[in-house]
């Protein structure tokens, strides 16, 4: 990486950070402060905007960087992260999206506790949706640290700390300054220059094999050194028993998780009624799966196109695919296309980190201020008290956040996130659905599906491989490893599942037909909604 | 458009309830002259923007009104939506509802379950070559892509066309009712 790069990219980073710093001033000048605009913006988006905003907050370097990384080191093993990323959003779009929209205010709470006994309900939720967050926001953290060392060539400590106190600093200005309005802005930004990049780069690479995607598999293939099993599976995931194991509980927790994410959830209230709320996931259910699309044909191009060698050479997971990919398709290193190509991928990449981060901040101080604070503290507060409550609480996570990702930062990002999918999985959905579609759901079934999720996921991680008993592990000293399997999901969503059921059944408390009545008559058509 | 308070009930109009209840019952100002109503955001969504009535499909059969004339004052919010519930009108948006997404979430996590598990288990299978350098598991993924793609446009379809109407009859209806039970009692 020479000069040119650094300089060029940072450039364009200082640009994307100008430009999001100007959309939060212009965005909060005329601000009332109320909780409505703070946490949705004004409910006035439309469904276009929300729809690139949803797939802005979705489309994370994770994706970016590293599944393309996988795909280029393992071929079709990363696809399937790819295509259970997609299915997930069936589950929002069938079962959550309109419903959500329908009950709830801000938060997955909100939606909860309108059949149940709010204060314990509202507790729940809110731990567990803040202990979502902030592990989402941790492997964020950490990818925004290894990043800069990759890419800027800045592979002293100090550096990565200093990237991590910067992106912490700057996400805390755009929530607590700027609130929903500003955050989905710049989602849509960052949207629409993450797209526009990889179509880019998507179009080079089809020029490059002259639009013969077979010849491209073939020539991936053939470069890899594993000849045409790099085209199957089995290459990643295909060892022992544990192996697959592992994966099909990362496939469930993928695919069950996204509907639990908190600053997916939040993104429904941006839009006026529950129509606008499905037609903003149409949207990003067609952005991301265009995406995905194009960073399969990206990953297996930089099989093909830089070769695996050099690709490890560079980072060992592979998360440098793309940049080096770029750099080779703009015309070669000491070219002027190949570094304004690879500046431009590496600033997008940190866009990315930046605008994800910020929903997520956003996400997790509106469970602490409108969930945790509200039910904490028995006093009622007035509501432009809970808005600064709220900006506090960005300010608090966004320290916690540092914090950890500077404690954190040799941990695997893609373990991260994967752990963040299966505790949102276990921990989140069970009481969502739960609530919107079991009449005899009570409260004491509500905070076990919560508890019963959100604890053994907890827990096996503690006692998998992950943490301690093998040589990668955390503490590789000891051994207290008892869980073969890395993503505790396939243990932990049927516990929270079966938790659930196991609190109502038990319980001795007679289900309230008519707020069952009222949650199911307002999900369905909207009656009464905000 | 909004009255936009905070989250306990703010400055709304002091309505009665049961205590629980007060999460975002709040009325818009235009919901509250039933004349302006058709010409809020709320209404003209139902017939503008992307991908909307593109006229290959009926709208769905009318469904009754939930609406009843005989309402006394003396009715509680709950017991209005008890009504609502149970209304013939409401029983047949849900079954559509219900209708649609059981089988479909049933399909699709069966779709995707096998594929993860036939990957994972049968690398052998999945490497079948097709034609060229694509196997099954090639289709097998872009069928993947190609399956949400046709669910997620089969269900906005069929909420556009099923749905929508009935719900926001039934949106209306209820919320006229809950303001007369709140009107009453203040």
């Amino acid at each position: 990486m020479t000069g040119n790069h650094q300089t060029l990219a940072l450039l364009l980073f200082s640009g994307f950070v100008a430009v999001t710093l100007g959309i939060t001033t212009w965005v909060s000048r005329n601000r009332h402060g109320s909780a409505e605009e703070f946490y949705a913006g004004g409910r006035l988006f439309s469904p276009m905007e929300n729809g690139f905003a949803i797939a802005g907050d979705y489309m994370s370097a994770a994706s970016f960087l590293g599944v393309t990384g996988l795909i280029a080191l393992y071929g079709y093993d990363g696809m399937l992260y790819v295509v259970g990323f997609l299915v997930a959003w069936l589950v929002v779009l069938f079962l959550v999206a309109e419903l959500v929209r329908n009950c709830g205010r801000f938060t997955l709470a909100d939606v909860v506790a309108a059949r149940m006994s709010e204060r314990p309900v509202r507790i729940a939720a809110g731990t567990s949706s803040v202990t979502v967050s902030v592990l989402y926001l941790v492997a964020q953290m950490v990818g925004a640290g290894s990043l800069v060392s990759l890419l800027l060539g800045g592979t002293s400590p100090a550096t990565r700390a200093w990237t991590v106190i910067g992106v912490g600093a700057l996400m805390v200005i755009y929530v607590s300054l700027g609130g929903m309005r500003a955050t989905t802005w710049i989602q849509i930004v960052k949207a629409i220059l993450l797209l526009s990049t990889t179509v880019a780069l998507t179009v080079l690479v089809l020029l490059r094999f002259h639009g013969n995607i077979d010849q491209l598999l073939l020539t991936a293939a053939d470069r890899s050194g594993h000849g045409l099993s790099f085209l199957a599976p089995g290459l990643k995931y295909g060892g022992d028993w544990t192996a697959r194991f592992d994966f099909i509980s990362l496939g469930l927790a993928l695919v069950l998780g996204t509907a639990g994410l908190p600053h997916i959830l939040s993104r429904f209230y941006t839009v006026p009624t529950a129509r606008a709320a499905r037609r903003s996931v149409v949207w990003s259910i067609g952005l991301v799966g265009g995406f995905y699309l194009m960073m399969i044909v990206l990953g297996f191009a930089a099989a093909a196109v830089v070769g695996p060698e050099a690709l490890k050479k560079s980072n060992a997971a592979g998360n440098t695919a793309v940049p080096l990919l770029a750099l080779d398709l703009g015309g070669g290193a000491n070219s002027t296309g190949g570094t304004a190509l690879f500046a431009i991928v590496a600033a997008v990449a940190f866009a990315t980190i930046l605008a994800v981060v910020a929903g997520i901040t956003l996400a997790s101080s509106a469970s602490v201020a409108h969930d945790l604070y509200a039910s904490l503290r028995r006093r009622r507060a007035k509501p432009y008290s809970e808005v600064a409550v709220a900006r506090t609480a960005a300010v608090g996570i966004g320290v916690i956040a540092i914090a950890l990702g500077l404690l954190a930062r040799d941990l695997n990002v893609a373990f991260l996130v994967g752990l963040a999918f299966a505790v949102a999985a276990s921990a989140n959905l069970p009481v969502l659905l739960y609530s919107l579609f079991w009449r005899g759901f009570t409260t004491r079934g509500a905070v076990w599906a919560v508890y019963g999720g959100l604890i053994p996921a907890l827990a096996l991680v503690l006692l998998s491989p992950v943490v301690s008993g093998s040589p990668d592990s955390l503490f590789p000293g000891v051994d207290f490893q008892f869980f073969p399997l890395q993503n505790p999901g396939l243990v932990s969503i049927p516990l929270g599942f079966l938790a659930g059921w196991l609190g109502t059944v038990t319980s001795p408390e007679i289900p309230d037909e008519a707020k069952h009545a009222e949650t199911e008559v307002r999900a369905l058509t909207g009656a009464g909604a905000v | 458009m909004q009255s936009s308070n905070g989250r306990p009930r703010g400055g709304a109009s002091g309505h009665e309830g049961p205590a629980e209840n007060h999460e975002g019952h709040d009325l818009t100002p235009a919901e509250a002259s039933g004349k302006v109503r058709y010409h809020d955001p709320w209404y003209d969504a139902l017939a503008s923007g992307w991908g909307e009535l593109d006229g290959t499909g009926a709208p769905a059969p009318e469904v009754p009104a939930a609406r009843r004339q005989d309402e006394g004052p003396a009715l509680r919010a709950g017991d209005v939506y008890l009504d609502v519930q149970r209304s013939a009108a409401f029983q047949e948006v849900r079954s559509r509802y219900l209708g649609f997404v059981v089988p479909g979430v049933i399909v699709f996590l069966t779709w995707y379950v096998a594929y993860v598990v036939a990957a994972t288990t049968a690398p052998g299978l999945m490497a079948r070559p097709v034609a060229g350098a694509v196997n099954v598991g090639m289709v097998a993924g872009l069928g993947q892509f190609l399956t949400t793609f046709l669910l997620t446009w089969a269900y906005a379809r069929h909420a556009r066309l099923r749905r929508d109407r009935a719900a926001l009859e039934l949106r209306w209806d209820t919320q006229e009712l809950t303001r007369g039970v709140r009107g009453g009692v203040l």
